[in-house]
């Protein structure tokens, strides 16, 4: 139990893919100019990592050491594209405006830096939650960017949702306030930089507060905990 | 021994290769209908846009003609779909790129009636600035319905610019280039409707299921 409430905790906050270890950026940069999008790629994100880390914690007996990189990459590209066969058949629309960033879901490090440093050295179940709680925290960080960057960029929530969830989400849509000119830089990328970095500075002040309200253990002498992908 | 791990290792590399390639095979055998029929799905609303299909009764994505024509912009292979009622001529929906907006090419799709009046023009594919230039996206902007029910006059129509060069359309505030661009790209594609409407309803059928943008 203890195992899984760890891998809870890494996933959505202590390693987390998106705010500590920082993989994956080019989508999550990319694609968060709205909530739809964030969370239509969050959700193709977090299906391939669940995939790909159950697949690579099944064969990981057989897989050779020499050659379990290309086996892993293989099987990640194998589920990407099947996510992208989906998402075009059954999401038309949102497979249109996530464009090239559904393919390139394969260049995200997060996916083959789980299957290399977890899933395959762990049994399926666990390797199966580990990709749950990776793909939600990488999901969460998408969807809380992209609403920043919605709100301040046009003024709305779940634009275009319909595309994602079907017709009946056009009433999601929230018109927070309007104004006759967006505001371009939450819009272009550099919105997402900045959006990105108030998210990591807002989580570095969360964790030096609880820090300090902890009645100090003597803690063992640890470097500073940055880009840590592996949980030994 | 290290020919015989080489050969292990390719072989266990051939056996994943094959079980994922047929996996994503199978996967793709199973929705490729379900894809087309999207794809069909959009192009029909597409067009729809364009011209009122209560205007003509033939199916406009089996009579189309494939044109190569510098007033259709600089690529070769421009779809034109040939609207019909009771055999006679209605209206050409033209495919048409423009490459002077401001970033990338502007893909327009514009009806053009048998009087050489304009039901419709839509943008299918730009990379215009957000909040700037996207203006000429039916979604965020009207602007890009002014041109039904318009005409042009000749290569000299004076009204068929953007009125900070004497035309009659506005231009965006802060985005002068991107409406400039589709203004000069309609035109060319209206001057070429009309001059070979003629000769493009009597061409023969081609088959044109390029997947629509």
């Amino acid at each position: 139990m203890s195992e899984l409430n760890k891998l809870y905790k890494d996933g959505m906050w202590v390693n987390n893919p998106a705010l500590v270890q920082l993989l994956g950026l080019c989508p999550l940069l990319a694609v968060t100019s709205t909530v739809t999008n964030a969370l239509g790629l969050g959700l193709a994100t977090l299906l391939v990592l669940i995939g790909s880390n159950v697949s690579v914690s099944i064969v990981r007996n057989w897989v050779p050491k020499d050659i379990r990189i290309p086996v892993f990459v293989m099987i990640i590209a194998g589920f990407v594209t099947i996510v992208q066969l989906l998402m075009n058949a059954y999401t038309f629309g949102l497979y249109q405006s996530l464009g090239i960033f559904i393919p390139l879901i394969v260049t995200n490090c997060a996916i083959i830096g789980r299957a290399e440093a977890y899933a395959s050295k762990n049994p399926v179940h666990l390797s199966a939650f580990d990709g749950l709680m990776m793909g939600l925290g990488f999901m969460v960080v998408l969807v809380v960017l992209g609403a920043m960057r919605e709100v301040i960029g046009q003024g709305t929530l779940f634009d275009n949702a319909d595309l994602l969830l079907g017709p009946w989400a056009q009433s999601l849509r929230i018109e927070v306030f309007s104004f006759d000119n967006q505001f371009l830089l939450a819009i272009l990328p550099p919105g997402a930089f900045l959006g990105l970095g108030l998210l990591i500075a807002a989580k570095n002040v969360i964790d030096a507060q609880i820090k300090s309200k902890q009645v100090a253990p003597p803690e063992a002498e640890k470097g500073p905990r940055a880009r840590v992908t592996s949980l030994t | 021994m290290i020919i015989s791990s080489m050969a292990k290792n390719g072989a266990i590399l051939a056996a994943f290769a094959l079980v994922v390639t047929g996996l994503v095979a199978t996967i793709d055998s199973l929705t490729a209908d379900k894809i087309a029929q999207q794809e069909q799905l959009q192009l029909m609303s597409q067009l729809h846009e364009v011209l009122d299909p209560s205007t003509y009764d033939n199916d406009l994505t089996k009579d189309c003609v494939i044109i190569t024509d510098p007033r259709l912009g600089p690529y070769s292979d421009q779809v034109i779909y040939r609207a019909r009622k009771n055999n006679r001529p209605v209206a050409l929906v033209v495919r048409h790129i423009t490459p002077n907006g401001y970033s990338g090419d502007i893909k327009l799709l514009t009806a053009i009636l048998s009087d050489g009046t304009i039901a419709g023009v839509r943008t299918t594919k730009h990379e215009e600035t957000p909040g700037l230039g996207d203006k000429i996206e039916v979604k965020k902007s009207q602007w890009i319905t002014t041109f039904e029910s318009l005409t042009v006059q000749g290569e000299d129509d004076a009204r068929w610019a953007v009125k900070k060069d004497g035309g009659q359309f506005d231009q965006f505030t802060g985005a002068t280039i991107t409406p400039r661009a589709v203004v000069g790209s309609v035109k060319s594609a209206v001057l070429f409707a009309k001059n070979e409407f003629d000769r493009i309803f009597s061409a023969p059928s081609e088959q044109c299921d390029e997947v629509s943008q």
